[in-house]
């Protein structure tokens, strides 16, 4: 063994600059591990997601623009349309204040209880959708709980409108708080504290220094539980009673046209949901950016 | 720049809270606007809406029915109707009218799912199934196979569905009314093969089960499994589901195996009492069930592949599609839905049973 293979003196960093390309460092692969490396992931990409997704629009537009739009000239559609869009009209907003309060008092104050809040928070991420509709089932239905006074005083909340938009909210329960929570944390409470010093009460402070200091975040959570309340399946399907033009929403719509072998109208509604989410996806990725660099700009003032 | 597109980020917030909630407050007013439409348009007589709560393959059938018995009920009397319709594997569907579904009218696919209701809920009479001709069940169906064009893998009696290398495609017996004929006619036909040795027809019905990739949860949804993704070799079905699929999706891709025995399958349909009468519809469900029996019904069950009970009532070229089949009924075979459905559907049943079987054999 010849003791100086290595060129590495301490006495002249030039000359490791120089002889430092002989060597391999330690991230550079070759060509071709780089390239099978690239190529199967652009491979996966295609199997699992440009594929199925050009496949929507492609067996949407089989039979013409014609046959295409002639699937949205139906009642039961718009009856669908209409009740996803309160369903989501009604989910979103309460989630917001849920999310917001919840996000403010876990960030912001110490108390008893906390981490049991930040595990029921997440609960609705751990439980299948099925289970989540379920549980409705099991509270409001005539044999559950509360089922039987429900029927004397004649409220019908599964099976109705109302189990739709409680399914709902359960689904996308913890998008706005899970979004919030962390940012509210790295910004810890200074600035609050400097506004109440300064004589600024509850109120003002909440508005004028905590919400303005999450609004990207915020804004984030509330697409992504949008475009999740639009969506789900599982849960809604359990408590719908799937009544065409009255408790079908967009996606459970879906399945009955796809049921009944109108497999063209299936997937133009399918397309539709589809634009909805590539929406979501082009906003989600701007907020992004903004959120990073709010987090940037918080961590530089600690 | 920063105040530029936070601003406009910001007007963005503030375009889709709206947006959002608009939505709410206009589909409410929608509603409240639509019975008031409704009403000025009837006249004298006050509409009623009626839901009618099927299984899974009846869905063309009645879409026709109901607009053809909305009509003839408002020429007779006047009143207006809407008929609402929900589909789904039979026994799912009971379960949601006894969680509370508002039906008024129920046609299911077996009796059993029906006698459930009754029990479980009160909503109407026990011996329901007295009130309308022929056991309650305007039409009737049988069990057949549905392979692929040119029958490529010889598929001719229900002994070829349990052949090495054959895929069978058949729904859940716990959700589907359809599966259960699927399963107590394979069972019916071991049972007249072994000389009615109950072992070898459970054995023959294992064996059955072994062959089956994937259980749907009603009998359309093993359909799509079979046509449209293409899985399996054959499809245990409903007659009229496979006459359907032919109509649907082309009579050149599928051919129907008619078995050399099979049972007779009775969806029978009945009123649910108190829903109907909570809302005043009660003489709407009850016309909308007689109008199964009348001559225009008995055509359209016919029209949509259901052997209909009055056979004199139908257009003859529909009934030359039905195959000449010797049929055996549960009465007869398992001395009826109530023992059927506890000696093999129950949860611990024989199907629970083998199900676990197959599971811990694999």
């Amino acid at each position: 063994m010849d003791a100086p293979a290595l060129p590495v003196t301490l006495e002249s960093p030039e000359s490791w600059q120089v002889a430092g390309p002989r060597l391999r460092t330690a991230t550079e692969e070759s060509t071709w591990v780089r390239w099978l490396l690239v190529g199967s992931t652009l491979l996966f990409l295609t199997l699992v997601l440009f594929v199925p997704l050009a496949a929507i629009f492609a067996e949407a537009l089989r039979k013409g623009w014609e046959a295409y739009f002639a699937s949205f000239d139906n009642a039961n559609f718009w009856a669908a349309v209409r009740l996803t869009f309160l369903a989501t009209g009604i989910s979103v907003p309460a989630n917001l204040i849920f999310g917001v309060a919840a996000s403010w008092a876990i960030a912001k104050f110490d108390f008893r209880g906390k981490s049991l809040l930040i595990t029921l928070i997440d609960l609705p991420f751990a439980v299948s959708p099925v289970v989540s509709g379920l549980i409705y089932v099991l509270l409001f239905g005539m044999t559950g709980w509360l089922g039987p006074w429900l029927a004397t005083n004649d409220i019908q909340i599964i099976f109705a409108v109302p189990g739709i938009v409680l399914a709902t909210i359960f689904v996308t329960f913890p998008f706005v708080a899970r979004e919030l929570i962390p940012l509210m944390q790295e910004q810890g409470s200074e600035e609050e504290q400097a506004a109440i010093s300064l004589g600024a009460n509850g109120w003002q402070t909440f508005f004028r220094v905590t919400l303005p200091n999450v609004k990207w975040a915020l804004l984030y959570g509330v697409i992504l539980s949008t475009a999740r309340a639009m969506g789900e399946f599982g849960a809604v399907s359990v408590v719908s009673g799937h009544i065409r033009g009255k408790t079908n929403t967009l996606p459970l719509h879906i399945e009955v046209l796809y049921n009944e072998y109108n497999f063209v109208a299936a997937f133009a509604v399918a397309s539709l949901l589809t634009l909805l989410a590539l929406v979501t996806l082009v906003l989600k990725t701007t907020l992004e950016w903004r959120i990073q660099r709010d987090l940037e700009e918080a961590s530089r003032s600690v | 720049m920063k105040s530029i597109s936070s601003f406009s980020a910001f007007t963005l917030l503030l375009a889709l809270l709206p947006l959002v909630g608009g939505c709410g407050s206009s589909t409410a007013a929608n509603k409240s606007g639509a019975p008031a439409a409704a009403s000025s348009a009837s006249g004298s007589k006050t509409p009623v809406t009626l839901l009618n709560v099927s299984y899974d393959p009846t869905r063309e059938l009645y879409e026709e029915f109901n607009s053809d018995f909305a009509k003839h009920y408002q020429e007779e009397t006047g009143t207006p109707v809407t008929i609402e319709q929900s589909h789904g594997g039979a026994g799912k569907q009971a379960r949601a009218v006894i969680d509370g579904l508002k039906a008024d009218v129920v046609t299911l696919a077996i009796a059993y799912d029906i006698d459930q209701i009754a029990e479980l809920t009160g909503l109407f009479p026990k011996d329901w199934q007295k009130r309308l001709d022929n056991n309650s069940c305007p039409y009737t169906s049988t069990i057949v196979f549905l392979v692929r064009a040119g029958n490529p893998k010889q598929i001719k009696d229900w002994d070829d569905l349990v052949r090495d290398g054959v895929e069978v495609i058949t729904p859940n017996p716990k959700t589907s009314g359809g599966a259960r004929y699927n399963y107590l006619g394979a069972w019916g036909y071991a049972l007249k093969k072994f000389g009615n040795d109950e072992q070898k027809a459970r054995d023959f019905v294992k064996k059955l089960y072994e062959h089956v990739p994937v259980l749907g949860s009603g009998a359309r949804d093993s359909t799509t499994t079979f046509v449209q993704r293409e899985q399996g070799d054959v499809l245990i079905t409903w007659e009229n589901e496979a006459l359907l699929a032919l109509k649907e999706l082309g009579a050149e891709k599928f051919e129907i195996v008619v078995p050399s025995v099979s049972i007779l399958a009775e969806p029978p349909v009945t009123v649910v009492d108190k829903n109907a009468a909570a809302h005043g519809a009660q003489e709407v469900a009850e016309a909308y069930l007689k109008y199964l029996y009348s001559p225009a019904g008995q055509r359209l069950a016919a029209k949509h592949f259901y052997r209909p009970s009055l056979k004199e009532q139908a257009d003859p070229e529909d009934l030359k599609r039905f195959a000449e089949i010797e049929m055996f009924n549960v009465d007869e075979v398992f001395g009826g839905w109530p023992e059927a459905q506890a000696k093999h559907f129950n949860d611990g049943g024989i199907f629970d049973v083998i199900q676990e079987e197959i599971a811990s054999s694999k």
